[in-house]
């Protein structure tokens, strides 16, 4: 996906401020005897350097050189560089970082990263889609070549010689007699910026000479993850804060309060007030937020305040009633919107079709439960700035909000920067930021932090949701694929929180790529038709998500299942019937410069892990089989090749399953940093296991029933097995790994079931009793 | 005034007896690296050692620790070189790293008590540690590689 696209995504999402006047009238329904300081309070730790301790960024000694906005030299010949990326695992200022220098030929240990604050000069702030290396990719290495071009042109005009005839590695250029430290030359004076046209016309380094990318490093937010220094949102401290709690309203919108009785909290100590938002964006409407001089004071005094609420709508919706929606949406041929494949007509492939095939695969809602729950600091500083602390993956999106909430200009709002205690997509919807500032107003700037403990974490958070997906193929003469439909509904996550972005499918309606991406595969079928289809009360009952991988944690698996059930029907191996289809014809050829090989490089994946995994040669006891699935990632614009095999035993009598190794090759083009592109890809692998066996929940009474340990059960490491990962060589465009590993998991477990004892399970997650059912049907 | 010992350090905390251990820590003595996750003890992300013995400070009252002795991750080792949060840096466990804390005070306990754990004591004991940004494989190795670095360091 584009940048540019991506800025379209936000420009919708930036209704105008609602024009409604900010009443007070409602804030103030208690308050203690406990005065209230009203000062303007100095911005404390942020996260901008995960190496420093206070998070500070390093400062440069003497003068800077700043060929582009992405970073400076100084006169040590230390390089910062600036990342717009959240941090959150990933070791994203690392890989960023570490393009950037191979271009700009210098050493490793100059750099410096720094994870900035929101500024309009930024543009685009988001962290998801597994996109940064990706994106990132062209712009740094652009930026570090305009800056190594500027070094040699200064040191060659120093010394009266051709900036052709000169090198520069490691921070220095040479020109065979004479050479010089980027740091002096930047002491003497330098004055280059570039262009944009200039920027595009610099030369990169051809691939052979890249020194860092490719190579083994240590992230540089590593070490103070293991001593406690590490910075999150819920560490944020900023003098004369008063701690929050929210009490939350019976459904997610269209609630309203209509009593408030704190006084069962007037005596416990620390408890200051409490407040019924008013919020002006009707992101959280019907919020009633706690304050105490502690968080437990905040949070006894929340247990003891009686509030009541008039319903919203969906007070009483369940997930079965959703999955309803979803087969009457699916059942209604006009509806939905029809994706651009290379033929999406059908008809006359069904109509003459020797055989149908047809399945139907459910999954239910799943939690984020990154484990720092939800929380936000706010407060105006004395320059009238409203400062945001807290951990974000998508700031554009949220700050036109926070616009609307604080009726400030978006120009008078920043967002600090923190190291994330797991994203996974939630941070994605910035909601979550929305009653603390609302909050903050209310006391006229004063700093709140708001936290959220984990059952509202759990009940406020932005939910995958359960989908419903029907699956058709239509076999010819001799059992030949001649037609193929996917008609897929669910809550839309892009159709509720940023409408303007989506694209429209080939009868003119919009549809939510994030819930549809995956159907759109690379397989050969014929006639293919994929229908994406948006359930309204899901998006009434809840604020769906993008959890990691988003769409395609739950197309693939209807995909993958469906393609192993085609082939056991017309009796071919399904690792050949996927080869047999992986034909790269048509828009399946692929192109320049993102999915260059196209289907044949998935094919490539396939055989690979097929190899690894011994997929067909391997002599297993009864009951134990390996299962194949094979996937592109996130999406046809930006393919990382995947596939995988898992290996389990079924338990006939209990219904266990126990996973017992699990193998995964990618073919995700250039690797940036190989030890954290494979941490990406264990962790990916793994949230797949996890939503295939272990977790999942439901909507009962218009919100989540599990909403804490108790109930909701990821997976740990007792149910861990071994993982063996491959990457294929590749000097192609880095495209992301932070969710393919996801997509391939839960049907290559359903399909090794099957594989196993002869049970097909078509919904997730795959719970014992699910098994022992489908052993019995 | 609640009077105990956290990480050689005597302190004295103004607060409800009632209020857990965790946001004492984290709130009014200002140590942020142990950290909250669920609140109920089931996640292991606040892990502290009191007296020596992992415990989940998130649901333990501060008036119950009176005299005691707690680590956090902050006084495990004066130099942040414990043989675990070395093994931890060695084999980049940490993504998020927001767990680690609590996975690295629950390995150290683990390894106080077990000095050589087979790999079913080390699931047994670190399974009850949440990580979602699943580190586990890595956790694992982690803890055994600093097993063996600390068996052999006793042996010389």
């Amino acid at each position: 996906m584009s940048n540019k696209l991506m800025s379209r995504l936000t420009t919708g999402a930036s209704a105008p401020a609602a024009a409604s006047a900010m009443t007070r009238r409602g804030f103030l329904v208690s308050m203690t005897a406990t005065g209230v300081a009203f000062g303007f309070p100095r911005a404390s730790h942020a996260a901008m350097n995960p190496v420093a301790a206070d998070g500070l960024p390093v400062q440069p000694v003497g003068d800077t050189f700043e060929p582009t906005m992405w970073y400076w030299i100084d006169t040590d010949g230390q390089v910062n560089v600036n990342i717009i990326r959240a941090e959150m695992g990933q070791h994203v200022g690392t890989a960023i970082a570490r393009i950037l220098a191979d271009e700009l030929e210098v050493s490793w240990d100059k750099v410096h990263i720094t994870h900035v604050d929101t500024d309009e000069k930024w543009g685009l702030m988001v962290t998801g889609g597994s996109w940064s290396i990706w994106q990132s990719w062209p712009v740094y290495r652009q930026a570090g070549a305009a800056g190594r071009t500027a070094l040699i042109e200064a040191a060659a005009a120093q010394w009266g010689v051709d900036p052709a005839t000169c090198t520069a590695r490691d921070g220095v250029v040479t020109d065979g007699t004479n050479s010089i430290t980027y740091g002096d030359l930047v002491a003497a004076g330098l004055d280059r910026s570039f262009t944009e046209e200039e920027l595009q016309a610099l030369t990169l380094k051809p691939h052979e000479e890249l020194r860092l990318v490719g190579k083994d490093v240590t992230a540089l937010d590593i070490e103070n993850k293991t001593n406690g220094k590490a910075i999150y949102g819920l560490d944020a401290k900023v003098e004369g804060m008063v701690y929050g709690v929210p009490l939350l309203p019976p459904t997610r919108l269209g609630s309203s309060v209509t009593s408030v009785d704190d006084s069962g909290a007037k005596d416990v100590k620390g408890y200051l007030q409490t407040l019924t938002l008013e919020d002006p964006s009707g992101t959280v409407p019907g919020w009633v937020v706690v304050l105490g001089e502690s968080l437990m004071a905040a949070k006894w005094a929340s247990e003891a305040i009686a509030v009541e609420w008039a319903a919203g709508d969906t007070a009483n919706v369940n997930e079965a009633q959703i999955n309803d929606r979803s087969r009457a949406l699916i059942a209604d041929d006009t509806a939905g919107s029809i994706l651009p494949t290379d033929n999406p007509d059908t008809t006359a492939a069904f109509e003459g079709a020797a055989d149908v095939l047809e399945a139907e695969y459910s999954t239910q809602t799943v939690l984020h439960f990154q484990l720092e729950p939800v929380n936000a600091t706010v407060f105006q500083n004395d320059e009238g700035m409203w400062e945001i602390h807290t951990g974000n993956q998508w700031q554009s999106l949220i700050l036109p909000v926070l616009s609307e909430a604080l009726e400030a200009p978006a120009d008078k709002i920043v967002m600090r920067s923190y190291m994330l205690g797991g994203g996974f997509g939630r941070r994605l919807n910035g909601d979550y930021t929305v009653p603390a500032a609302l909050a903050s107003k209310a006391l006229g700037g004063k700093p709140v932090k708001l936290v959220f403990f984990r059952e509202d974490d759990a009940q406020f958070d932005s939910v995958r949701s359960p989908s419903i997906q029907k699956l058709r193929m239509a076999f010819g003469e001799g059992n030949a694929v001649t037609g193929m439909e996917h008609h897929a509904a669910a809550g839309w996550p892009t159709g509720v929180l940023a409408p303007g972005f989506m694209p429209k499918g080939v009868n003119d309606v919009p549809y939510d790529p994030f819930a549809i991406d995956g159907a759109d595969h690379w397989y050969n079928v014929g006639a293919h038709k994929v229908r994406a289809l948006e359930n309204d009360l899901a998006n009434a009952t809840f604020r769906p998500g993008w959890l990691r991988s988003v769409g395609p944690g739950w197309t693939n698996f209807a995909v993958e299942s469906f393609m192993d059930e085609a082939a056991h029907k017309v009796g071919t191996d399904p690792v050949e019937f996927r080869l047999q289809h992986l034909t790269a014809e048509g828009s399946n050829a692929g192109s320049a410069p993102n999915a260059v090989g196209g289907a044949l490089r998935q094919a490539e994946v396939l055989r690979r892990v097929a190899e690894m995994s011994g997929y067909g040669t391997a002599d297993l006891p009864a009951d134990t089989a390996i299962g194949i699935a094979t996937t592109f990632g996130q999406s046809r614009g930006m393919p990382t090749w995947t596939a995988g095999a898992v290996k389990l035993h079924v338990d006939r009598e209990r219904g266990y399953v126990t996973v017992e190794k699990m193998w995964l090759a990618f073919d995700c083009g250039t690797v940036v940093d190989p030890d954290g592109a494979l941490a990406q890809c264990q962790g990916a692998a793994l949230w797949g296991l996890s939503m295939a066996l272990h977790e999942g929940t439901m909507i009962e009474d218009g919100n989540v029933v599990d909403r804490n340990l108790g109930g909701y059960t990821p997976l740990r490491l007792i149910d861990t097995p071994e993982l063996e990962i491959a990457f294929v060589e590749s000097t192609e465009v880095p495209v992301g790994l932070g969710e393919p590993g996801t997509t391939v998991i839960a049907p290559a477990i359903a399909n090794a079931i099957y594989n196993a004892v002869g049970a097909r399970l078509r919904h997730l997650p795959i719970r014992p009793d699910d098994v022992l059912a489908a052993l019995k049907a | 005034m609640i009077e105990f010992e956290i990480n050689g350090r005597k302190v004295s905390v103004d607060a409800d007896p009632q209020t857990p251990l965790l946001w004492a820590i984290r709130d009014e003595i200002g140590l942020t690296g142990t950290k909250f996750g669920c609140g109920i003890g089931m996640c292991g992300a606040c892990t502290v050692h009191i007296d020596g013995q992992a415990t989940r400070s998130c649901i333990t009252a501060v008036g119950d620790i009176a005299g005691l002795k707690v680590t956090t991750i902050e006084g495990l080792d004066a130099d942040a070189n414990h043989p675990v949060q070395e093994a931890w840096r060695n084999l980049r466990v940490p993504q998020c790293g927001y767990c680690q804390s609590g996975q690295i005070m629950q390995a150290a306990s683990l390894l106080q008590d077990t000095p050589n754990p087979t790999d079913q004591d080390i699931d047994d004991v670190m399974t009850g540690n949440l990580c979602r940004c699943m580190t586990y494989p890595r956790i694992r190795q982690a803890v055994r590689e600093a097993a063996t670095a600390m068996s052999g360091a006793q042996n010389q």
